[in-house]
């Protein structure tokens, strides 16, 4: 239904072929207290177009990107997932290892936790691109991946230790590293939260100006409504494992759900002074399915 | 009510050595609520744990209440000036009911009453008495930052210093944080001194504020001039743009100020 309302409304935004089409996502994990549902009938397609996914902790945003790599402990159902048409559903390791990494890659929050310590960034770029075939060497590949997420000196972070890098310009390796294999689709699950704000920016520039001149499609996890309003071209708005609202982000501010709504109300804003935040009082029949017809 | 004169905290020596915060000087009225803005490693947090007494490298001047304070604090000091952590997962003990978690700093201070203090303290933070008996892990992130404001509060501190309160919260519970700090310094004329590094809390919670950067004091301002975007020091101004949003072509104007 979800895509039934995006294709009529949201259509003329999109670059013709979708590149991943994921109908009725579900991931469920089994507890000793029974059955979580994490993701509920989540459906979305993209092109070659910046794909904001937002919501706060435990709205399953998170869950969603890591279900579309299949990295994910929970049990992924959907009736549909496909990339480039090709179904992601149930694939065996092996077919795996020919998309993660090469054709979708991930950006994960803090680089502190997802660079190896006991690795070089140079050995860890090499890496990164062990498999792909270029007429060029693995070494000066990776200084030109450096370059292009603009790092002024690739030779100094090549060498260097993740310890000996900053939050920014690890973050900044970290995408140098994705960037090896020359993905067509990046999944970045908030990439500059642990960032400072105007590396922040630096950062998601970077990012934007990859979607634009690699053509790939970028996967934006964030919870910052903010930052996802004056970067993305979408925004899909998740609460309690569900999509509650889908629009273009720059209509953002006429939003129509009460979640996105008490969202943008209750964050203190530097140009739009307000005596009181507004407190948001949650819908528990926000997280249920819609009445049938529309929302 | 808060009087830094001259402040400087090196961290190191040799080759390691830093200087966190360099000939930092400020001074915070009484029932004021004061902003200390700056990104990672501007030294924001180290002045403010320096006016904690939670370090002994710091020299220069540091004056509560009118009162010169040295290296080691005493137990008045603490019962006039109170912290908040960033992190309400790390600042409770693990192991600790709610009820002795505020219980502790009444023991310390040899108060009687504990119970009926325990119980008032709760309902200021608005939460209900069946908390006493629960322990950190059985709390969410807003409860149990509301956790560590009603220990800051229970002694009847005339300052509070806050360390990024809201950081590691949902903007949905930061809200609610900010709303009942805000109520809690009208009840009590409190003095807040509120590090962060979101310039929208600070312009939110705080009639003034100071941005820094490597441990130097840009420059001081009202968050009521934010608006109009009258700060004088291009690095703050640059701070305040890239606080509203992306935008592709201001990036390009970022200098290394």
């Amino acid at each position: 239904m979800v895509c039934a309302m995006f294709s009529t409304r949201v259509e003329n935004k999109m670059t013709q072929t979708p590149i991943l089409d994921v109908q009725n996502l579900n991931v469920r994990f089994d507890t000793p207290k029974g059955e979580f549902h994490a993701v509920k009938d989540v459906s979305f397609t993209m092109g070659r177009e910046k794909l904001a996914i937002v919501g706060e902790s435990g709205s399953g945003k998170t869950q969603t990107g890591r279900a579309i790599l299949g990295l994910t402990q929970g049990r992924i159902t959907a009736d549909r997932m496909t990339f480039h048409g090709s179904n992601l559903l149930g694939l065996s390791p092996v077919a795996w290892r020919e998309i993660r990494g090469r054709r979708i890659a991930m950006v994960m929050q803090d680089p502190k936790y997802s660079l190896n310590p006991v690795m070089t960034i140079g050995d860890q770029l090499i890496e990164a691109g062990h498999r792909h075939i270029g007429t060029i060497s693995p070494r000066q590949r990776s200084l030109e991946m450096l370059e292009a997420v603009k790092i002024r000196d690739p030779l100094r972070v090549f060498r260097a230790w993740p310890h000996e890098l900053s939050g920014g310009m690890g973050q900044r390796a970290m995408i140098a590293m994705m960037l090896m294999a020359e993905p067509e689709m990046l999944i970045a699950d908030e990439p500059t939260s642990a960032l400072d704000v105007t590396v922040r920016l630096q950062v998601l520039a970077i990012l934007d100006d990859l979607v634009k001149t690699r053509n790939m499609g970028l996967i934006f996890i964030s919870h910052d409504l903010n930052l996802v309003r004056t970067f993305a071209d979408r925004v899909l708005i998740m609460y309690g494992g569900r999509v509650v609202e889908e629009l273009p982000a720059r209509d953002l501010y006429s939003a129509t759900h009460p979640y996105t709504r008490g969202l943008l109300a209750c964050a203190p804003e530097v140009d739009n002074p307000k005596k009181r935040l507004a407190i948001l009082n949650r819908d528990p029949a926000w997280a249920n399915p819609p009445p049938r017809g529309g929302r | 009510m808060i009087d830094i004169d001259n402040l400087s905290v090196v961290f190191g020596d040799g080759e390691n050595r830093v200087l966190a915060v360099d000939q930092f000087s400020l001074r915070v009225e009484a029932g004021e609520s004061f902003g200390l803005v700056g990104e990672s490693g501007s030294g924001k947090s180290t002045v403010l744990r320096a006016v904690a007494g939670l370090l002994d490298t710091w020299t220069g001047n540091i004056a509560v209440d009118g009162a010169k304070l040295g290296r080691k604090r005493s137990r008045d000091f603490y019962a006039k000036v109170q912290m908040v952590f960033q992190d309400p997962f790390g600042s409770l003990h693990p192991k600790h009911t709610i009820d002795r978690i505020l219980s502790e700093p009444l023991i310390v201070h040899d108060l009687d009453n504990r119970e009926a203090r325990v119980r008032d303290v709760l309902e200021q933070v608005q939460l209900g008495p069946s908390f006493r008996f629960r322990y950190p892990h059985q709390l969410s992130g807003g409860q149990r930052q509301r956790i560590a404001i009603a220990r800051a509060l229970i002694l009847r501190p005339r300052i509070i210093l806050l360390d990024e309160p809201t950081s590691a919260l949902d903007v949905s519970i930061q809200a609610e944080i900010l709303n009942l700090l805000d109520d809690i310094r009208t009840q009590l004329g409190v003095t807040y001194l509120l590090v962060s590094h979101d310039l929208g809390v600070v312009a939110h919670m705080c009639n003034r504020f100071a941005v820094m950067r490597q441990g130097k004091l840009i420059e001081v301002a009202e968050s009521a001039h934010l608006g109009t975007g009258a700060l004088s020091h291009a690095y703050s101004r640059q701070l305040l743009l890239a606080s509203k949003g992306y935008d592709r072509a201001l990036v390009d104007t970022f200098a290394d100020l």
